[in-house]
């Protein structure tokens, strides 16, 4: 390894500058509020965690795992994401208190990068769980509360795709007939290699009409017509009830008054094994990354041995921020009070009440600064208590 | 950052080998590209009848465009796609710039008496993961073009890259001994631009795919 400048920080990790933590400041507020509102109880859980508990059970692949060892040797984790925390706690703290539990957070999360080094190892994210809810009003809660968050955020443009990841596992073992198989198709769509489903569907000894039927779905995408259209093709119980669950959701939404900025994509895999129900990705105009993502994930509170139904969402507040693209401006502290010691009490009782009264009051030695008027020219109102006499003089 | 337009759609277009099959192909599907578009050295080009903005970029950069949203969509090698290995949709094949992904070495080469095996490569992440799943320890090399003097001055036995005609191979001497896979040109597709603008890309998917399908029945 080369020896480090000093300046340097380890890859991925990002400092916060005074302009956009005031950004990011208002729109954590603005959806803790939200949420909050909603009935949501804010916790907070520990940036360590056990590799083989919380660790690998989380949703994030291991190479993107930071791993550490405590003094006994365990292997510890910095948490990858804040669902698998939540799961464990409400598996064992919580395990006894009432269900639903509706639960928010705000926390950063760490995911190795290697990739040019560019992408961020550590973001915040913002997101709730609604554990023990299986029902369409819950995962509809979770969609609802999403969007109202991103509104509240500040940002108009955007859209939500909305899948059920039952209903891809049902109608590709109806038509495939063995787990391995749904496997090999289900990480075609992973991947979103649709070229390299389509040549595998091609391979597959199959009647014409089911290799119809597979490539059918890859075009199931758009309005709520879109249900109907794979109810045609859908043939087992598992899958009609899977589309059922999703026009019952349609309908909850549609009661929420959402329906604009949805598109239902029936082929939606954001993960290979995570997700059991509905799962939904948040997306803005003019940012090619996801803002934030969520679903049901009815198998993971088992795995703390308390299975019970889940879903929720969660926000990553970068991409929020740089889909929301505000200008940041250099923050401008309201007044300034530059005084000599002679003056100091005087100045410092003028502070005080200015203080009371709402105001941001930065008190500077006039020994301290260089050149008075470069700083001085920061702040909106810079008054002077200087010399041994005489009244408070105004500039500016 | 620049944003892009919300109204045209950036399509990110490989220079070179690929260039003039997919624009053929983009006119076949009744897209009124400019006529400069055969001659310029710009690198971006608007035309506002096809509703498009066109970049034109490195192939090997193409998906790096695209995953990141600056293009929406893109035409990539699926030599590339491998090798890169970014997070887009690969929606179509678009059956152009047919060649295929070889090995290649000196007619020389006694794989048996190769101790410590070096490959040279324009493609180290995509030789990598194939050696590996041959299971054979190799060492990878990456160069950034003329792959094929490598064996010849002794800084690899084996070369991984792409043949389309193999001329280049023979008249530098060398023989392919494996072939990996077939390549082709692929329709990409950034996946939040997949959903925001999914009007506009279906139809240039749907487009592209009758133009595509077409010539396989000819």
């Amino acid at each position: 390894m080369t020896k480090l400048f000093m300046f340097e920080k380890p890859v991925g990790m990002k400092d916060t500058l005074p302009e956009l933590y005031q950004l990011k400041k208002e729109v954590k507020d603005a959806i803790a509020k939200e949420v909050t509102q909603w009935g949501y109880a804010a916790i907070e859980t520990p940036t360590l965690e056990y590799y083989e508990t919380v660790g690998s059970v989380s949703a994030i692949t291991d190479q993107q795992l930071f791993k550490l060892l405590d003094q006994e040797g365990n292997t510890l984790v910095l948490r990858p994401d804040m669902t698998a925390p939540i799961a464990r706690i409400s598996a064992s703290t919580l395990k006894n208190t009432q269900r639903p539990l509706r639960l928010t957070y705000d926390a950063p999360v760490f995911r190795s990068q290697q990739r040019e080094g560019g992408k961020p190892a550590e973001f915040e994210q913002i997101g709730v769980e609604l554990i023990g809810d299986g029902s369409n009003s819950a995962d509809g809660e979770v969609i609802a509360l999403m969007m109202s968050s991103i509104e509240k955020a500040g940002l108009e443009n955007y859209q939500i795709a909305v899948g059920h990841i039952g209903f891809v596992n049902a109608y590709l073992f109806e038509i495939l007939g063995n787990e391995a198989r749904v496997e090999v198709f289900r990480r075609y769509l992973f991947e979103k290699n649709y070229v390299g489903f389509r040549k595998e569907v091609d391979q597959l000894p199959l009647s014409s009409i089911d290799q119809r039927r597979l490539k059918e779905l890859l075009t199931l995408k758009g309005g709520p017509d879109i249900i109907n259209k794979a109810r045609q093709l859908a043939e087992s119980e598992p899958t009609i009830k899977s589309l059922q669950q999703l026009e019952q959701l349609i309908e909850v939404l549609e009661a929420y008054n959402l329906k604009d900025n949805i598109l239902l994509d029936l082929n939606l895999v954001m993960h290979i094994s995570y997700y059991t129900g509905v799962v939904f990705e948040a997306y803005s105009e003019g940012l090619g990354f996801p803002i934030g993502s969520g679903g049901r994930y009815d198998g993971l509170l088992e795995k703390f041995h308390d299975p019970e139904p889940a879903t929720g969402f969660g926000l990553r507040l970068d991409r929020l921020t740089e889909a929301l693209g505000k200008t940041k401006e250099a923050i401008r502290n309201d007044m300034c009070i530059i005084f000599s010691n002679e003056r100091r009490k005087e100045a410092m009782e003028k502070a005080k009440q200015w203080r009371e009264e709402g105001h941001t009051v930065v008190m500077q030695d006039l020994i301290g600064i260089s050149d008075v008027d470069a700083y001085s020219a920061q702040f909106n109102n810079v008054t002077y208590f200087v010399g041994s006499n005489g009244n408070g003089g105004h500039a500016k | 950052m620049m944003t892009p337009d919300s109204k045209l759609l950036t399509v990110a277009m490989p220079k070179g080998r690929i260039f003039d099959e997919a624009v053929a192909l983009l006119r076949k599907a009744d897209y009124p590209l400019p006529p400069e578009f055969d001659e310029s050295r710009k690198l971006i080009i608007d035309s506002p009848e096809a509703g498009m903005r066109f970049i034109l970029a490195k192939p090997m950069d193409v998906p790096t465009y695209v995953e990141h949203g600056v293009a929406d969509v893109g035409v990539a090698g699926k030599d590339v796609l491998l090798e890169e290995k970014r997070d887009v949709y690969e929606v179509l094949d678009l059956k152009i710039s047919a060649c295929y992904m070889a090995v290649a070495a000196l007619p020389t080469y006694n794989p048996k008496a190769d101790i410590a095996p070096k490959i040279a490569s324009k493609y180290p992440n995509l030789a990598s993961s194939y050696f590996r799943e041959q299971g054979e320890q190799v060492e990878i090399i990456k160069l950034n073009g003329s792959i094929e003097l490598a064996p010849i001055i002794g800084l690899a036995d084996r070369i991984v890259d792409i043949v389309s005609t193999g001329r280049t191979l023979k008249e530098n001497g060398l023989v392919e001994i494996e072939t990996m896979m077939p390549i082709t040109s692929r329709f990409i597709v950034n996946p939040v631009s997949y959903r925001t603008k999914s009007e506009q890309i279906d139809d240039m998917v749907e487009r592209i795919a009758a133009v595509v399908e077409g010539e396989k029945n000819q």
